[in-house]
């Protein structure tokens, strides 16, 4: 499993679509093999197929596939945009923070989203990512051990 | 009773909702089975309620279940509302 560690977290990234931000989040993932190529589109399509439902809350988005799609270990990516993007989320838009989930079918699916609730569950720590200035004020927020 | 919560996929969404969703209901002493799936499977499904986002209850508006809205997946408060408000009528 790979949560938030520093070459998954991107900030102030400069986009204007949110298939943009999709892919910028995803590249993170594929830069350190923990996804296929393939996952990136399917997270594309799956966006245009089934809208924005995956702006969970304000400013946050959590793009992600199926396993199937090409996932090779369980992963969360960040990256933060520069000027935030509508999704066309009724309530949640503009969206800045993208989380990028390589969704995995193992137990470790399950953990990683734990870890993902237990940071974005504190409004806090959304204010915190929002403004951070650099990796390791974020790396504190997730315990350290990224 | 049984709650589906619906994601696109069936996959990272639901899953967060479904986990928020069993907390609730814990601190609100409500017995329930709580599952997840994805939009597609949901209409083969027959539960009490269905828990969605209003960009994706579009598509379920024909199914019989009551179908509730959550906006906010990490507002714990938000989700404990809808469930009250949905439940009680």
């Amino acid at each position: 499993m790979k949560f938030l560690e520093e070459s998954l977290v991107a900030l102030d990234i400069e986009v204007s679509q949110p298939e943009e931000a999709i892919r910028e989040a995803g590249k993170l993932l594929l830069n350190l093999e923990l996804i296929e190529q393939q996952y990136i589109e399917a997270m594309v399509a799956s966006f245009q197929k089934n809208g924005p439902y995956f702006v969970l809350a304000p400013k946050i988005a959590l793009p992600h596939a199926r396993p199937e799609d090409g996932v090779a270990e369980a992963a969360v990516s960040l990256i933060r945009l520069n000027e935030p993007v509508r999704f066309g989320h009724a309530s949640n838009d503009p969206v800045q923070l993208v989380f990028a989930l390589a969704a995995s079918s193992s137990e470790e699916h399950l953990q990683v989203l734990q870890k993902l609730m237990q940071l974005l569950g504190d409004e806090n720590n959304v204010s915190k990512l929002l403004s951070a200035k650099s990796y390791q004020e974020i790396n504190q927020l997730i315990g350290g051990n990224g | 009773m049984k709650i589906l919560c619906v994601c696109g996929l069936g996959q990272g969404t639901s899953l967060i909702l479904k986990m928020n969703v069993e907390t609730v209901l814990n601190q609100l002493d409500i017995e329930a089975d709580v599952e997840n799936t994805d939009v597609s499977s949901a209409s083969s499904e027959n539960p009490d309620y269905i828990i969605t986002s209003n960009e994706l209850a579009q598509s379920l508006e024909n199914h019989p279940a009551k179908v509730i809205i959550v906006n906010n997946y990490f507002d714990m408060n938000e989700i404990k509302e809808a469930l009250q408000e949905n439940m009680n009528s």
